[in-house]
């Protein structure tokens, strides 16, 4: 989005590490900017609207719920087809991430990503096992990629 | 984490209002008080069941670029790698996984030409190949993780 200016990144920078846990959060936003705080929720609205902000809520730590096993599952379905197979799979309840990808031919023949989050790598198996049925003779091969450790995670932060 | 917690994780994974008093509103919609949704939002974060609880901003549209590269690392020269690949400030998330290719990061830039530098510069310090796969798509999906 081009719309953005320096009052909204300055927005942005105090609020992508968690809302202040006060009963008045944007006004607690604004002192903290020099803004007022009708100013900040004006700008958070056009965000949410475009888009630049996806939802604000709660923001699980799914490995501390007990989702322990996060499968990368991977497909080689036809390019022609993908629009649709991917709103399909999208559209089940336990994939958490969906996208279309190029292929890296011979290395990686596979063009749709679909993350999928479990108790463990069983209950991954048995989630990926859906998609197969759902993609049914459109899936031409498919593997499972399991995180076996994080080696960085600092996350997509603005610097101020 | 009792049924309360439970409740407010699975029903405030967004819609969070803005307004002058939205975690009150919160509070209402889930049957609670105001004081009561922050001590338990409190709790939850500090024990690290809620990463944070706030905006989640799509990356690309404050105006970077996102990738995810992967490489396949000799098992031997892995931890020296991985060391190379995460001293970039470019890399925000970097995970082993089981398949040859087995380091898989995720590069967030706020120009999108950076990208494409990054990537040269970690091939050619390792003297890897760097498979660079962007999303051409992305489908929506309506995942709310059941706490």
């Amino acid at each position: 989005m081009t719309g953005l200016d320096d009052i909204d990144r300055r927005i942005i920078v105090a609020t992508q590490a968690g809302l202040p846990l006060v009963a008045d959060p944007y006004r607690a936003v604004a002192e903290e900017l020099g803004l007022a705080a009708d100013e900040v929720m004006r700008r958070l609205r056009a965000m949410l609207d475009a888009g630049v902000i996806r939802r604000i809520g709660a923001v699980p730590n799914h490995y501390a719920l007990g989702y322990r096993a996060n499968g990368m599952s991977v497909w080689d379905v036809p390019e022609a087809d993908i629009g649709d197979l991917g709103a399909r799979v999208g559209a089940l309840d336990f994939v958490s991430h969906c996208y279309h990808r190029p292929r890296h031919p011979p290395q990686w023949p596979y063009n749709l990503f679909a993350m999928v989050h479990g108790r463990d790598r069983d209950e991954v198996a048995r989630m990926v096992a859906r998609i197969a049925a759902l993609l049914g003779p459109a899936d031409r091969g498919h593997e499972i990629l399991y995180s076996t450790r994080i080696l960085k995670k600092t996350g997509l932060r603005l610097v101020a | 984490m009792d049924a309360l917690d439970r409740h407010i994780i699975n029903g405030l994974q967004g819609g969070f209002p803005i307004s002058e008093r939205p975690y009150a509103e919160a509070a209402a919609d889930l049957g609670i008080e105001e004081a009561e949704l922050l001590d338990r939002l409190r709790r939850l974060t500090e024990d690290r069941l809620l990463s944070r609880f706030g905006p989640m901003y799509h990356a690309e549209r404050i105006g970077g670029a996102l990738t995810l590269a992967a490489m396949a690392v000799p098992e031997g020269r892995f931890e020296q790698v991985a060391e190379l690949v995460n001293a970039k400030p470019e890399v925000a998330h970097n995970y082993a996984r089981d398949h040859r290719l087995n380091m898989w990061f995720v590069l967030a830039t706020e120009k999108p030409e950076r990208i494409a530098e990054v990537i040269a510069d970690i091939e050619a310090e390792t003297g890897l190949a760097v498979h660079d796969m962007p999303k051409r798509q992305e489908f929506f999906v309506g995942l709310r993780f059941q706490a």
